[in-house]
């Protein structure tokens, strides 16, 4: 690894270089203690402070009694067990929705040969081109009283599955993946009397994990971050998502015990990061090069 | 089978498995149960976007140019809307802090990522540490974000000020204040944002081959004319499609105005996506909602275009 940056690696072993690279290094690690780590920090000390304590100036920089009360009356008093599984069902089955129907229409427009494919597949490319929010007003008038059949589907979890569907990065990601699968591949497949449904299950699925993977954070971190959109859908404050119950209970609530509900919901995607933080930051750093 | 006394011999089978002639009107009925299929693959994702993507959108179009309260039958009242709108204090407000809100996020939110990504770049310690770290605030939800930076703007016990009195510098109003509150709130975005940003610029920058540092070099060129000549015309592509990308997400900004300020104070960080809700849910005017849509649609959809010709136009030339 010794590719050639800005600066040269001769510059670098010059006594001089050497100081100034490990100025530079010891400056930079700082900058991102204090401005990525600090707040994190702040945010989960803050919490196992006493609440005369979290509003005395000048702060202090760690609790002087530690009290993990914080955490304990987050999750009763603002009811997280059930806001949090109100957010895991929504991501989950967003997720689930997004792979099924988005797999199978990617799957269809790639290989299936439907007629007017390409016509569907512009009128999907077209909506990249509409930015999602400009939409939220009539799309919530859509799902309050959903055409034909007028049912609303307000406070229904489907209000977050099904326009999840409709996410033509996602889809078009898929295509593209199944484009470049090997013609002779599903062929085999289909002499040996594979059905459509079947090559795509046991052929072109396995041979998908890596985009697959994409997909699935995307999915869910994109449900888990969503804040305008729930807010809208769901007024009953029992289907609400962390996100949004946070911002409802924050008004009439103790700091501590808010900052410790903020922790809390932070967790999961912060977790899920660390777990796959090599695919994640591959996958945006391979994004941007490909365009 | 009844065919087997006119079997073909066996090779023949082998190469050309599916030459028996096909049973009259065989070849229709094959495409259609084909094309029955596909569309059955199909469906659910069509469904999906025909319900929440393109119906909404046509939609957006009609409602601008109707009275419409849900429950009650929809009236057509031509510009109505769009007049009223454009009459609203509220929506030069909305647009100036839109637009000011874009351009100080690109400022701030464009300058920082490139030169923290260029000092990155060079670092030959710890690169997994700064690429995890820089990018953990994008993975806290925005809300939480949100709520975490209107309490470090707190004007008594909030840590940006603790900072500021720590420094010796006047302490300020931070969100709270009218003059303050829109660039506060362009700081917790690009706070929260940047990593995104960095990573994608970083891959750019490794991309670029090392020898045309090194002709550079030979040729007296300095580190700072290495940047300007070299550096940032082979980014010139990714430093154009953030740029696009960034006027299209930050012009949408809500939860930030929504959660740290309520578009106050004094309507100084109302955005066009906050008066929209405030249309729709507050006033229950979903004409003048839809009528406000349709321009951030018309606006944002050329910078949509725009991005997505380049990004073509991109991977051809690749």
């Amino acid at each position: 690894m010794s590719t050639r940056t800005l600066v040269s690696p001769a510059t670098l072993t010059r006594p001089r270089g050497r100081a100034v690279y490990w100025t530079v290094f010891t400056a930079v690690v700082v900058l991102f203690a204090i401005a990525f780590l600090f707040p994190v920090y702040w945010m989960v000390t803050g919490a196992m402070k006493s609440p005369d304590e979290v509003a005395r100036t000048p702060p202090t920089l760690a609790p002087k009694e530690w009290h993990l009360s914080g955490y304990g009356d987050a999750w009763d008093l603002m009811q997280l067990p059930q806001h949090l599984w109100n957010t895991v069902v929504q991501a989950a089955g967003a997720w689930l929705f997004q792979l099924v129907f988005c797999t199978a229409a990617a799957y269809a427009l790639s290989r299936l040969k439907p007629a007017f494919g390409k016509v569907i597949l512009g009128g999907i490319l077209a909506t990249l081109m509409v930015p999602a929010q400009a939409l939220v007003v009539p799309k919530y008038l859509t799902v309050a009283d959903l055409p034909l059949i007028h049912t609303s589907l307000l406070n229904d979890p489907l209000a977050i599955w099904l326009p999840a569907v409709a996410n033509a990065f996602n889809l078009y990601l898929l295509k593209r993946f199944f484009d470049q699968i090997p013609r002779d591949v599903l062929e085999a497949a289909e002499i040996d009397g594979a059905g459509k449904l079947r090559t795509l299950w046991s052929i072109v699925l396995p041979m998908s994990r890596p985009v697959l993977g994409v997909v699935s954070i995307f999915a869910l971190v994109a449900v888990w971050q969503d804040f305008l959109w729930p807010l809208m859908v769901f007024s009953d404050t029992g289907k609400q998502p962390i996100s949004v119950a946070l911002v409802q209970l924050s008004q009439n609530i103790q700091l501590t015990v808010l900052i410790a509900a903020m922790v809390i919901a932070s967790i999961p995607m912060v977790a899920l990061f660390l777990v796959f933080q090599r695919h994640i930051i591959a996958g945006i750093s391979a994004g941007s090069t490909k365009g | 089978m009844t065919k087997t006394a006119a079997r073909p011999p066996a090779e023949a089978i082998a190469v050309h498995p599916v030459q028996a002639p096909p049973p009259a009107g065989g070849r229709g009925r094959r495409r259609l149960t084909d094309q029955v299929r596909a569309y059955g693959f199909l469906l659910g994702g069509l469904i999906c976007f025909a319900l929440f993507s393109w119906y909404p959108a046509v939609r957006a179009v009609v409602i601008a140019f109707q009275k419409y309260t849900p429950g009650s039958s929809p009236e057509w009242v031509g510009t109505a809307n769009f007049t009223r709108v454009l009459h609203d204090p509220e929506f030069t407000a909305a647009w100036r802090n839109t637009l000011t809100f874009t351009l100080l996020a690109l400022l701030i939110g464009f300058a920082i990522p490139f030169l923290l990504a260029l000092v990155l770049n060079e670092l030959r310690h710890a690169k997994a540490f700064f690429r995890v770290v820089v990018y953990l605030p994008v993975m806290i939800p925005p809300v939480v974000s949100a709520l975490l930076w209107k309490w470090f703007y707190d004007p008594g016990a909030g840590l940006a000020n603790e900072a500021l009195r720590f420094l010796h510098l006047p302490t300020s109003n931070w969100s709270n204040g009218a003059d303050t509150a829109l660039i506060s709130l362009v700081a917790v975005a690009t706070w929260a944002n940047m990593g995104g940003t960095v990573l994608i610029y970083l891959a750019a920058l490794q991309s670029i081959p090392g020898e045309l540092y090194e002709a550079a070099e030979l040729d007296g060129a300095s580190l700072l004319q290495r940047i300007r000549h070299v550096t940032i015309p082979q980014t010139r592509f990714v430093i154009l499609m953030l740029m696009l990308l960034q006027i299209i997400a930050t012009m949408q900004v809500f939860t930030e105005p929504f959660v740290i300020t309520g578009g106050g104070p004094e309507d100084a960080t109302v955005t066009v996506l906050y008066l929209i809700y405030k249309y729709a849910f507050l006033y229950n005017d979903f004409g003048g909602a839809c009528a406000l849509s349709v321009m951030l649609l018309v606006l944002l959809g050329a910078f949509s275009a725009l991005y997505l010709r380049l990004t073509r136009s991109g991977e051809d030339d690749a």
